[in-house]
């Protein structure tokens, strides 16, 4: 049964990372492929039994920031001809081979390695993981020092997204 | 699995098969009752009318009988996907709200909620803000300037309250001790002393015995006075229904989003909000109302008290019902409270309905949030 919900949800998911990489003609259309493949992902990750995990990627990427995106899309009404023309083409094609075979290369080390390569792989999961109390324990405790500092990273981003939209106001 | 399929059919039943024909009617005749006018009272079969319960049905009949229009220029397959995206979140929160406590007979369990999930408030949450892409399709697949302007409306509206109506229900989460919803149903089947803090400023060794009685129910309404507020106001606000219905805004939008939509599918944006209403009342009667339990009655109560003249067994049941029945009869009330609010209010600005959300509601929950953690502390020390 879990198999199948994961076939399901992974072919959801990759259809719609290929329908976003491939819609060009239409960004609104592009993100809300992003958001098929971020719902997607969330399912994943509960058929993996991080529940809290797969709530927060709904909620805050599919909820949240895709809406975003798409809101800015929309606010832009961006059209084909409204792009700078395509440059360095070669560069392009070269970063694009290399992050292909770098993935490739990841995928084929995954499957070919076996189970117990992996630390704890084959262990039983501990009592109540993947819940938010099990999560929110950890993030403030081990992890609390990296907790702190993507506050302090994502309050300067949005100090400077501030400065940057006064001073646009300033001027007009 | 029986007992699952049951528990889904039983809900879709209460929910799409009485709420929602209901609430159509509700909203004409409480709306006619707080304007002095008669009402609706036309449709009817061979001249029974029935107390104008025939106009749902008449609604329902006349738009699908109407042509489904997609305008020129519109992209087609996002036009019609838009209203079964804004439908479908709301109808499957119905899945993790607790409409009864957890029963037992002999050796069998039933606890009445269809999918009890570790997580429940965050699932709610989740499709709530999934419902945004239901306004923000609809808007922008219409191609056209008044639409597009409504769904930017309803999604900057939507974001704003989502972050807003999460924070508001925090104080809540931390005095539960739990996200589980069946589990902040039962906290809320207690009661608590009014003055029982007064014990812990250690003026007086402990209160007088008549002043136990001053109890209140361990409902999040009395817990978190302020949160139950925001709350509210923030879910009115994601229900995109007056007086925050800056989004449809007739007046300026013609009717925002869904303004090229015709039919049916016009009718499932109705449906949607309308369906909200009662899917909101059912979730803030968990949250803040005490859910399916009877005040000053627990369940132990009610069952240890029965049990004698009934026998342990029908007791059980009749607990059931009266659970179900209070639950969904506090639902109705709020759905009362929720009506009676969209008729009395006025349509905010839609830069009033931004500043309440960022510069009055988020302040005051993030205060809400401190408070209610400063005093939890307090009361929990040593």
């Amino acid at each position: 049964m879990s198999l199948w919900l994961f076939y399901a949800f992974g072919a959801v998911a990759v259809i719609g990372a290929l329908g976003m990489v491939l819609n060009v003609r239409n960004a609104v259309a592009s993100a809300l492929c992003l958001v098929a493949t971020m719902v997607a992902l969330g399912g994943v990750h509960v058929l993996l039994e991080a529940y809290f995990v797969g709530a927060l990627q709904v909620l805050v990427y599919a909820g949240a920031i895709v809406v975003l995106f798409v809101f800015v899309v929309m606010l832009l009404n961006l059209r084909r001809d409204g792009f700078p023309p395509a440059r360095a083409r070669l560069g392009r094609v070269t970063a694009a081979a290399v992050v292909g075979a770098a993935l490739a290369g990841l995928v084929g080390l995954a499957l070919t390695l076996p189970e117990t390569a992996v630390p704890g792989a084959t262990a039983a999961l501990p009592e109540g993981f993947g819940g938010y109390r099990r999560v929110g324990a950890a993030l403030f405790t081990d992890y609390l020092l990296a907790f702190e500092a993507t506050s302090l990273l994502l309050l300067s981003a949005m100090v400077g997204a501030v400065v940057l939209a006064k001073r646009r106001g300033g001027d007009a | 699995m029986t007992v699952v399929v049951l528990k889904t059919l039983f809900i879709l039943f209460v929910v799409l098969g009485a709420f929602l024909p209901l609430i159509t009617w509700i909203e004409r005749k409480q709306s006619a009752l707080m304007q002095d006018r008669v009402g609706a009272n036309r449709a009817d079969i061979l001249g029974i009318t029935v107390l104008g319960l025939l106009h749902p049905a008449a609604d329902v009949l006349k738009l699908l009988a109407k042509e489904d229009v997609v305008p020129k220029g519109a992209s087609r397959a996002l036009h019609l996907l838009a209203p079964a995206l804004s439908l479908v979140p709301a109808i499957t929160v119905l899945a993790v709200l607790p409409f009864g406590s957890t029963y037992r007979f002999g050796d069998f369990e039933l606890s009445l909620v269809v999918a009890d999930i570790d997580w429940g408030i965050l699932f709610v949450f989740a499709m709530g803000a999934l419902s945004t892409y239901g306004a923000i399709v609809a808007g922008w697949a219409s191609n056209n300037n008044w639409s597009l302007l409504g769904s930017m409306r309803a999604s900057s509206q939507m974001i704003s309250y989502a972050v807003t109506m999460g924070l508001a229900a925090v104080g809540l989460f931390m005095v539960y001790g739990s996200l589980q919803l069946p589990e902040m149903a039962a906290y809320q089947d207690d009661t608590f002393r009014v003055l029982g803090f007064v014990e812990r400023f250690g003026w007086v060794p402990a209160l007088p015995a008549w002043l136990d009685w001053v109890r209140l129910p361990a409902w999040g309404v009395f817990l978190q006075p302020v949160g139950f507020v925001l709350f509210l106001t923030c879910i009115l606000a994601e229900n995109k229904r007056p007086p925050f219905d800056a989004p449809e805004g007739e007046s300026e939008l013609v009717a925002g989003y869904h303004l090229e939509y015709s039919g049916m599918r016009f009718g499932l944006f109705y449906t949607a909000e309308f369906l909200e209403v009662p899917v909101i009342g059912m979730l803030v009667t968990t949250l803040f109302l005490g859910g399916w339990s009877i005040p000053y009655l627990s369940q132990e109560a009610f069952i240890g008290g029965v049990a004698p003249v009934l026998g342990v067994g029908f007791a059980t049941g009749l607990c059931l019902l009266v659970h179900v029945a209070a639950f969904f009869a506090k639902t109705l009330a709020m759905v009362w409270l929720l009506m009676a609010l969209r008729w009395t209010l006025p349509r905010f600005r839609y830069d009033q309905v931004m500043d309440l959300c960022w510069k009055t509601i988020l302040p005051l929950s993030l205060l809400n949030i401190a408070v209610t953690a400063v005093v939890l502390l307090w009361l929990e020390a040593p």
